[in-house]
């Protein structure tokens, strides 16, 4: 089933994307190609097999509660783009 | 219920509970509260890529305990799952929660409203998150917000109520319920003010009768218990005062402005929800085996229901009082020391919660290492009971005590503290007061028999106070009368 303009534009808003017209013609056609190629999983007898939400079989693994050193501020901040002293900068969120 | 005009309020509580460990719930930066800012931070609750989280053991058994404290399901497997937004509080651009399979089901708390009336409200589930960062929004003129993250990553508990609360009252009782809970099996500091714990309310009205749900709206940024019950109130009025006038409620999420104690929508326009869910692939699923549920049941520590009722039944008090006394741990612990050192379970109540707390609101300082110990409120009783002294004495006594820390018997010989109770010694005193004040004695005689306090003050004053008031009314009268 081919992806609608509107579903291609909803999923770029989601993923914070600016897609022009063109892009998202183009888009709804790839994404819809990969849709169908996985699709093909669909023909797969599953009757009887267990859903699953993990594909790992290990299960709990834990820490103890220790605490260790942190980064240093001045590592934590490094990346940002945008900083002061203390604090990672962002543009202005409302609300 | 016609308090609200013949309509009813439906409310469910979503309450988020910081667990009280050492480290962070997926990788070992401390937990804590008021650290410089970007001071507690990692790859892993950065957010970088490549870090993987590993889940705190400690965190789940917190978790473990308040769903057994609840009496909920705990469910032996459990699967975390990534929720999916965009906030710069959040770096890793989705919150590691649970989502179809939380750890816990089910559950009820019950709890008192102010008059005494008993309520209950059942839980759906309770199931573990991290917390987000924190973003300190731009003072005027400013054009960016500022983000801190140390709190990115705290583990959290949600608890999540079903519908059940029918007035702003009841949601104050269970809230004020859940955090005792969270308080006693040491879950949660119920810190209110450090957002130690938070609470979302979802709130509709319907007419009386209906069975059907209203369209519900969602109020969130409260930061008092008191506070949770006004936002909620007005938030029932607004939307009755909207049905009344023939408008409809739309589906919101408000912020509750304190100052002003008004409800707003939040003005940046919300995205329709679309979490998108998926089962985490950075961890696996949570397993809890029976063994483990009953190692943390067997060390489960009293709760305040089981220590209230021991209270009534072991000490005699009234359930009131049993209620204010088990209000937090440290003072039911310290009226439990009390009661080791003596027998009389009433004043001893008595004098805990208006004598003690009234002086450690008036100071501030922390009952559990107050310099009047609970031997020593013990020894005050005991001396009023036995009566030594006279409660009006226990009085000085305690104020003296509380300025000292002095022992009860060095501040009654210091003072010279000691109620005359014998009746020769009490009489000589009377005998003379009577022949001395004739003319009141001749009123008191005619009838005027308010004179009375007149004679006990002359006595009480003759013996600076010290004569035992119960003895100088009953020998009074036999001479008065007779």
């Amino acid at each position: 089933m081919p992806l609608s303009r509107e579903q291609v534009e909803q999923i770029a808003s989601l993923a914070r994307l600016k897609l022009s017209p063109k892009e998202i013609e183009k888009f709804a056609s790839e994404l819809t190609l990969i849709l169908d190629y996985v699709e093909q999983l669909a023909e797969v007898d599953t009757d009887g097999v267990e859903l699953k939400d993990q594909f790992i079989t290990a299960e709990n693994v834990f820490r103890e509660d220790k605490s260790r050193k942190s980064l240093s501020r001045d590592e934590a901040l490094s990346n940002a783009p945008d900083k002061d002293e203390e604090f990672f900068k962002v543009p202005k969120v409302i609300g | 219920m016609s308090e609200y005009d013949g309509y009813e309020p439906v409310i469910g509580l979503e309450i988020h509970a910081q667990l009280q460990t050492e480290s962070k719930i997926f990788c070992g930066c401390k937990n804590a509260y008021g650290e410089p800012p970007n001071t507690l931070t990692c790859p892993v609750c950065l957010g970088l890529p490549g870090a993987l989280p590993v889940l705190n053991k400690q965190a789940v058994e917190k978790a473990i305990k308040m769903i057994l404290a609840v009496g909920g399901k705990v469910c032996n497997r459990s699967v975390f799952a990534r929720k999916n937004y965009f906030y710069p509080d959040l770096p890793k651009g989705y919150q590691i929660s649970q989502f179809d399979k939380p750890i816990g089901e089910g559950g009820e708390i019950f709890f008192s409203l102010e008059d005494g009336t008993k309520k209950s409200c059942r839980l759906t589930r309770i199931h573990i998150e991290e917390d987000a960062g924190k973003s300190l929004h731009p003072e005027k003129g400013e054009s960016y917000t500022r983000v801190d993250l140390n709190r990115c990553g705290t583990p959290l508990i949600e608890i999540v109520s079903e519908p059940e609360m029918r007035s702003p009252e009841e949601a104050y009782g269970y809230f004020v319920k859940v955090k005792q809970i969270l308080q006693y099996t040491k879950v949660c500091s119920g810190d209110m003010e450090k957002g130690h714990l938070r609470c979302d309310a979802n709130i509709s009205v319907r007419p009386v009768g209906q069975e059907e749900f209203g369209t519900r709206t969602e109020v969130k940024n409260m930061n008092s218990f008191k506070g949770v019950e006004r936002a909620i109130k007005f938030e029932i009025q607004r939307q009755v005062k909207l049905l009344k006038s023939g408008g409809s409620v739309t589906q919101a999420t408000l912020l509750w402005d304190e100052s002003r104690q008004v409800a707003e929508a939040m003005r940046s326009k919300e995205e329709s929800h679309d979490y998108r869910y998926f089962p985490e692939p950075d961890l696996v699923n949570l397993v809890v085996n029976d063994v483990w549920i009953e190692n943390v049941r067997e060390n489960m520590p009293e709760l305040p229901d089981e220590k209230s009722e021991r209270f009534i039944k072991d000490y005699q008090i009234r359930p009131y009082d049993a209620m204010v006394l088990t209000d937090t741990t440290s003072l039911a612990d310290y009226y439990d020391e009390v009661m080791q050192y003596t027998k009389d379970g009433r004043t001893a109540a008595n004098w805990v919660q208006s004598e003690l707390l009234g002086v450690l609101k008036d100071s501030g300082d922390d009952i559990s290492t107050f310099k009047v110990r609970p031997n020593m409120i013990a020894d005050i009783v005991n001396k009023i009971e036995s009566k030594e002294i006279s409660g009006k004495m226990a009085k000085t006594v305690f104020a003296e005590m509380v300025e000292s820390g002095k022992s009860a018997d060095v501040i009654i010989k210091e003072k010279g503290l000691v109620q005359i109770s014998d009746e020769k010694q009490l009489l000589a005193i009377i005998d003379s007061i009577i022949s001395a004040n004739t003319g009141n004695v001749d009123k008191y005689k005619s009838g005027k028999t308010n004179i009375f306090g007149f004679f006990v003050g002359q006595v009480m004053k003759e013996t600076k106070g010290q004569a035992n008031p119960e003895v100088v009314n009953r020998l009074l009268k036999q001479k008065l009368d007779g």
